[in-house]
């Protein structure tokens, strides 16, 4: 479905340039979902944005569904790929309801039945009627998001990008939205690219993963192979001990609580 | 009364119409909150009120000259005394205010809207464009604002069309400016690359969704800035480069009570305590605006 070849992307500071990602390749099929992690820094969201359409300039290959994706895009090729935010309060207008959010997209690509597709794009993230013409700041940071994932899907897209769809979220919000954004792929046949630095996340929602780091892909495997922890490289094992020492020390902590209120 | 603060304040709005109302009343409800802004708001619908309803406020006419009754001092049959032609002050300074209020209205009509489409399109586009548009503003911002209205005068000729053209040319590079660093800010937000990921036009963001973000700011400067106008509309008139006589405008009103200022001291402090208090009210309006509008609520 998507296939991108030797991406490279540099920013220029101040007449010196910075290579942010260098000779990126990947290929995701038809319905997949592929986990790019990385710390902040690596250049996964610069691919991201990239892919998005959002980088003007860079080199390479980005194919999708066979057609070249060039710098400048038409109105069809960007329908096909849409992306969901990190910041669910930064990615909605302030000043717009649900529904003129929601509206916008279709106006832009001259889609007919409005008001049926955002009851129906609604209802498909678990929103009712009753959210319509509210406006943001009425809205908690789960239901933005799921606002913000209506509008990434009211245009239909083959693809969806995900940039850390979850990172803003409360901790309970987030398995929500996990498991909202697993159901609508199975059910509308997406592709996914997830970025994001939580292992967890990306376990739980892709098949195949990319580790990088450095603005280059230090291993490609697939999800089980990251949950045995059969991961080749040093930094991946490094990546895999370190989100486990987290919940250990946690764990470590809630029993030390737990024996603290017992005593 | 309850049930209309319920239906504004209704958690799911029906209607796009409603949803809008219910945002406007909580805005009207911090704003109300604020006496000093309530104060300055009564005093500009005041003064909308008695410019609009001159006529029947006074039986005087404002150009009625008698030289029997000059200089009279307030009392019963002239209220705020009379000036040195023997018109009334008190219908002076009513009439006047609809020169007040035109000049002020005019100036923000031309002023704001060209700062908001510069700045946003500089804030926004960035690049050489931004860089050929804010050194022009520089360059109007360089002069002083009096001058460069004196000067426009003395080319075009006294006038309040005149004077209302100097104000505006030298009124818009603050509020493009203002537009400009607003549109810095909002550009690089997560809902423009939404915007541009739908295929949205440039031209289309601009106007939809970063000029509505700059408004309020706007709005708010513009406000504070009434007082300014008023007063530098006033000293055009002073100096007799803005309205003519016989007109009563506020300005000129004072530069013909000056030579009287000792012995007939109504003649100046009448119109003066006109404009004092209407660019107060312009002040207090606009900082309770400045609350409401805060574009980070």
């Amino acid at each position: 479905m998507i296939r991108v070849e030797d991406l490279s992307v540099a920013f220029r500071a101040g007449g010196r340039v910075v290579p942010a990602v260098r000779g990126v390749s990947f290929a995701v099929p038809k319905g997949a979902a592929f986990g790019l992690v990385g710390e902040s820094g690596s250049g996964k969201t610069t691919v991201l944005r990239t892919i998005a359409g959002l980088i003007d300039d860079w080199d390479g290959r980005i194919e999708v569904d066979g057609v070249p994706m060039g710098a400048k895009r038409d109105r069809a090729a960007r329908r096909q790929l849409q992306m969901v935010f990190q910041d669910p309060y930064g990615s909605l207008h302030p000043r717009h309801t649900v529904a003129r959010t929601l509206a916008a997209p279709l106006r832009l690509h001259g889609v007919g039945e409005r008001d049926r597709r955002i009851d129906a794009a609604l209802a498909d993230v678990g929103l009712d009627r009753r959210f319509r013409y509210r406006y943001p700041n009425q809205l908690s940071g789960g239901q933005r998001q799921r606002v913000a994932i209506a509008r990434a899907l009211i245009l239909e897209p083959a693809i969806v990008l995900l940039d850390e769809p979850t990172s803003a979220l409360d901790v309970s919000v987030q398995a929500e939205v996990l498991d909202l954004l697993d159901r609508l792929r199975r059910e509308r046949a997406l592709t996914y690219i997830l970025v994001s630095h939580d292992l967890g996340v990306v376990v739980r929602l892709c098949e195949t993963m990319a580790v990088m780091r450095n603005g280059e892909v230090v291993e490609t495997a697939t999800a089980s192979a990251f949950r045995k922890g059969a991961v080749a490289t040093d930094y991946a094992r490094g990546l895999i001990e370190s989100s486990r020492g987290y919940r250990r020390e946690t764990r470590m902590a809630e029993v030390a609580e737990a024996g603290i209120r017992t005593t | 009364m309850t049930a209309m603060r319920a239906w504004l304040l209704d958690e799911a709005p029906a209607s796009p119409a409603q949803a809008a109302m219910g945002r406007a009343y909580v805005a009207w409800r911090d704003f109300a909150a604020n006496p000093l802004a309530l104060t300055g708001l009564i005093i500009v619908l005041l003064l909308v009120a008695l410019a609009v309803l001159a006529p029947l406020l006074t039986a005087h006419d404002p150009y009625a000259q008698n030289l029997d009754d000059r200089l009279l001092p307030p009392g019963a049959a002239h209220w705020l005394g009379t000036d040195q032609l023997g018109r009334d002050i008190l219908a002076r300074i009513l009439y006047g205010a609809r020169i007040t209020l035109m000049i002020v209205g005019l100036v923000a009509v031309i002023a704001a809207p060209v700062g908001l489409v510069v700045g946003c399109v500089s804030g926004y586009f960035g690049g050489w464009l931004d860089v050929v548009m804010m050194r022009v503003t520089d360059v109007f911002l360089a002069f002083p604002r009096l001058i460069l209205a004196l000067a426009l005068v003395a080319a075009l000729g006294p006038g309040i069309e005149n004077a209302v053209i100097a104000l505006a040319l030298t009124a818009w590079p603050p509020y493009a400016r203002l537009a400009r660093a607003e549109a810095l800010t909002i550009r690089g937000r997560e809902f423009i690359d939404a915007a541009r990921m739908q295929g949205a036009t440039a031209w289309g963001i601009v106007f939809t969704q970063v000029m509505p973000l700059c408004t309020s700011s706007l709005i708010v400067r513009l406000t504070l800035d009434m007082a300014g106008i008023i007063l530098i509309a006033a000293g055009l008139g002073f100096l007799g480069l803005g309205a003519q006589p016989p007109a009563p405008e506020w300005g000129a009103m004072i530069a013909a009570g000056r030579q009287y200022l000792f012995d007939q001291w109504w003649v100046a402090t009448m119109p003066g305590l006109a404009i004092l208090v209407v660019s107060l009210g312009f002040n207090l309006l606009g900082d309770g605006l400045r609350d409401v509008l805060d574009p980070r609520r």
